[in-house]
């Protein structure tokens, strides 16, 4: 899945902003913002952290700057291993034409030692969203490894599977309470790519995007379920963040 | 067996303002650091033992009334998890032992209803 495919298959498809989020990795995010130039495209730049409670959580920015700022600080958290490409796959570092520029040997699957709240604390004072991300997974999920949404954490929204509906997961989990959903194509390969979440905002920033999400001051969020695919299987998460160059939307 | 017993063959620390442990009688067990598997697995009254030292840990262990839990490998979970607990009643203990080292003593000592 490399940058120009990343861009053309979004656009093909109707979507004008994508996250690209790695797993506890950023390295590739400015080659996609670079291919997105000059398209209608705007690409946010944006990790999923895995923390001590091993919960993956989307963490979104506007600038690489920010971005960078955040894995600076996840970098001095993760365990220092290096990447066993046989057990693990690749990890490349591509440019915005997908050549390959160089091999991350941090391994990157592993958890980080910061727990949720703080790496939300974190996220959320460098001007980030933070979202716990695929709620309704049964492993790597907040609900599965929390059971419950800890109080007072500063998360903008709680982000569900491309195999479920906002309906379902809220009388399956009782416990979300009144958090505000999202959907994301949680896009591992280029045919997952999908849009379902429909945005009305003034500009694509993180700020917007907070106030959507909320559906107030004339923004607003909601969730098409007729571009939801449902080919998935659990189990089937590659471990790689980087062998298929995992991002989603 | 009584969560006394327990504590002092197990060397437990306890993080929680002590009560009379040898008052609590203690016939089953539930190992897991999934808490969504916990609020659907573990019995009432049960201990629970996991490395999971997050305040939700503290949550659980209210819903389900258990006698105690147990958290290994040193991992002290925060002031504010130890406070919550104080509050709710639920009994909080560490150990520097693995999840499996305190299981097979557990099951040693007769504990085998999970």
């Amino acid at each position: 899945m490399i940058p120009p495919l990343i861009v053309r298959t979004a656009l093909e498809r109707g979507i004008n902003l994508l996250a690209i989020t790695d797993h506890n990795a950023s390295a590739n995010v400015e080659a996609v913002s670079k291919a997105a130039r000059g398209s209608a495209l705007t690409v946010l730049p944006g990790m999923e952290v895995q923390t001590r409670e091993e919960i993956h959580m989307l963490c979104l920015f506007d600038t690489l700057e920010q971005l960078s700022a955040w894995q600076q600080q996840v970098d001095k958290h993760l365990p220092k291993m290096e990447n066993n490409p046989g057990l693990f796959g690749e990890q490349f570092v591509v440019d915005e034409t997908g050549e390959f520029i160089r091999r991350e040997t941090q391994l990157l699957l592993a958890s980080t030692r910061m727990t949720l709240e703080e790496a939300a604390a974190w996220v959320d004072a460098l001007g980030g969203l933070a979202i716990p991300a695929h709620i309704d997974r049964k492993a790597f999920s907040l609900i599965a490894n929390l059971g419950l949404v800890p109080e007072g954490a500063p998360f903008a929204a709680l982000e569900i599977t491309r195999h479920t509906t906002p309906a379902q997961v809220r009388r399956q989990f009782p416990q979300i309470g009144d958090w505000p959903l999202v959907q994301s194509g949680d896009a591992h390969r280029l045919d997952e790519i999908t849009g379902p979440l429909v945005l009305t905002m003034e500009a694509p920033t993180v700020a917007e995007l907070r106030l959507a999400l909320r559906n107030c001051a004339g923004r607003s969020a909601w969730l098409r379920q007729d571009v939801i695919s449902d080919e998935y299987q659990e189990g089937s998460f590659p471990f790689s963040p980087f062998q298929q160059g995992e991002s989603k939307r | 067996m009584t969560l006394q017993e327990i504590v002092a063959e197990l060397n437990l620390m306890c993080l929680t303002n002590p009560c009379d442990f040898s008052a609590i009688e203690v016939k089953s067990g539930y190992a897991s650091d999934l808490l969504s598997c916990v609020m659907a697995g573990a019995r009432h009254h049960g201990v629970w033992i996991t490395l999971q030292s997050h305040s939700n840990v503290v949550a659980v262990a209210a819903l389900l009334e258990l006698s105690a839990v147990i958290i290994t490998e040193g991992a002290r979970p925060s002031q504010d998890a130890i406070d919550k607990a104080n509050e709710e009643r639920v009994n909080l203990f560490l150990t520097d032992k693995s999840t499996f080292w305190v299981v097979g003593k557990l099951w040693e000592m007769g504990v085998r209803d999970s």
